[in-house]
């Protein structure tokens, strides 16, 4: 069951204090409203992994990260490899997160991540097969939210989009004769084939003002949010609206706007990393 | 095997015969359960979906309670039979999960639940036949069981899917369209105010067609609105006649 979550309880004062600011054109922290807040990248924290990006959006903290495996196709794309989202609140990022699996925002966050990566078609599914119909790549990739201060899709997509491009596929030997695989993780060449970059852009509605990367303390007075998917050639690769609030009809010129700004921005910023 | 794309519009028409800018038959009832306080049952094609509504009633476990508002809980789930090919697990998969939360998040804005403070609404959407929209069918039918029910709104909740087919934007997406179509969109809003309370995209679209697919979604949602009106108007104002 879903169920209405409990909306926090803000002071009066922050509340309007906070009001007074957006009205003004500027997030709490002095910044424009359609501006990010400071993205550090740090590459390779947990070198177990065969990829991995911590993301720091201001004090949101994402880690992303993936684990290759080989395994057997899906039945309905027998020559295509196979990747995997899954996303998880870990307690540690929030007192009002709770151990448990993965609630339905965790959920939701990893099939956004989700969609927003195979509709697009980011990764070249159809150069990962093995050996086709058999064996093909496995993608885990792993996103754990690690400290919350709001807007978490976008960050995370971010940790999601390096992560992926980053990889570089472990050497492997096909034994012609029993058809057995033989992965040698201590050589990697070849990078993983991406076709295109995406990233995403959440417009926030708090009263009759948008706008975008909220810390925590605004994203809990946005009624409602909307994220886009941005692909490298400027089209629309996903969207998602949540929240107990609405849009306006009227609204969407300015969403599809901003989005695509924002998004050509960080996909830039997203290219700058992976040199 | 591997998936051959079909052709899904040949001609100008679809495969089921429509334009691109035309719903399926649709067929709505209200009250058709004895038991909740409030129910419909929406057929649209071969997609059959029944909503039911109970509350404003007390909330088990009173942990959930929250001072100021009527919670709103929301289930959707699809019968183990209702998709073609293998039985479905009833267990929740991860898109059940999300789509209660999405259909919970597209009623929410409609529903007056400051009125009813301590209280939770239950919003049950059971999906007997799957032929593609069955989250934007359990959405048309949820509100009409929360109006049978006699909870206070700002306005129904009418949902629809757009997409694009071939290339085409096209209305109200059965289960061949949106497996092999190149995009589904599954839209809902409060018709009179204008206000879009579910949006989703699965799928790519160049800006023109996202505009060109919202104003399609949205004058298709109109026409279910109307029916919506005419089915509650059914049952409440004949049978005082």
């Amino acid at each position: 069951m879903s169920v209405t979550p409990e909306t926090p309880i803000i002071p009066k004062v922050k509340r309007d204090a906070i009001l007074n600011v957006l009205s003004k054109g500027f997030h709490i922290d002095k910044r424009p409203l359609y501006s990010y807040r400071n993205i550090e990248i740090v590459k390779n924290v947990a070198p177990n992994a065969d990829s991995s990006v911590l993301v720091k959006l201001g004090h949101t903290q994402v880690l992303a990260g993936i684990k290759l495996e080989i395994g057997q196709p899906f039945p309905d794309n027998p020559d295509e490899g196979v990747l995997i989202v899954n996303a998880e609140y870990v307690p540690a990022a929030s007192p009002s997160f709770e151990p448990g699996p993965p609630d339905e925002n965790a959920i939701e966050l990893a099939r956004v991540i989700d969609r927003s990566l195979r509709e697009p078609r980011v990764v070249a599914l159809d150069k990962l097969a093995i050996i086709p119909g058999k064996k093909v790549w496995v993608i885990w990739l792993d996103i754990y939210i690690l400290d919350h201060d709001g807007n978490l899709v976008d960050a995370s997509m971010i940790g999601a989009m390096l992560a992926l491009a980053q990889l570089k596929l472990p050497r492997i030997d096909v034994d012609p004769n029993t058809g057995e695989i033989k992965i040698d993780k201590s050589q990697r060449e070849t990078p993983l084939p991406l076709n295109r970059y995406v990233a995403t852009v959440t417009v926030y509605k708090i009263e009759d003002i948008l706008l975008i990367d909220p810390t925590a303390e605004e994203e809990a007075m946005a009624t409602a949010s909307i994220t886009m998917a941005i692909t490298e050639e400027g089209n629309i690769g996903g969207i998602q609206k949540r929240g107990l609030g609405y849009f306006e009809e009227k609204e969407f010129d300015r969403i599809v706007e901003i989005s695509l700004s924002k998004g050509k921005e960080l996909i830039e910023l997203i290219k700058q990393y992976t040199k | 095997m591997k998936r051959e794309k079909p052709q899904l519009i040949i001609n100008g028409r679809r495969l089921d015969g429509r334009a691109p800018q035309d719903l399926r038959p649709i067929k709505i009832e209200v009250g058709v359960l004895k038991n909740a306080d409030g129910s419909a049952i929406v057929e649209i094609g071969n997609t059959k979906v029944l909503a039911a509504v109970y509350g404003p009633r007390e909330v088990v476990p009173k942990h959930q309670e929250q001072i100021d508002r009527a919670i709103i809980r929301c289930r959707y789930r699809m019968l183990s039979f209702s998709t073609p090919g293998e039985r479905k697990s009833p267990a929740p998969s991860r898109r059940e999960i999300e789509l209660s939360k999405v259909i919970r998040e597209a009623l929410e804005p409609a529903i007056l639940s400051y009125q009813f403070p301590r209280t939770a609404i239950d919003i049950y959407v059971e999906v007997i036949n799957a032929d593609g929209g069955t989250r934007t069918a359990g959405i048309t039918a949820a509100s009409l069981a929360l109006a049978d029910a006699g909870i206070p709104m700002l306005d129904l909740v009418a949902a629809v899917a757009v997409g694009k087919v071939n290339g085409v934007i096209v209305l109200d997406l059965n289960e061949v369209e949106d497996m092999y179509g190149e995009a589904d969109m599954p839209v809902a809003a409060m018709p009179s105010l204008k206000r879009i309370t579910m949006l989703q995209l699965n799928g790519v679209l160049t800006p023109d067609e996202f505009r060109q697919a919202l104003a399609l979604a949205l004058d298709g949602i109109n026409r279910i609105y109307q029916l919506q009106k005419d089915a509650l108007r059914r049952k409440y104002v004949e049978a005082s006649e």
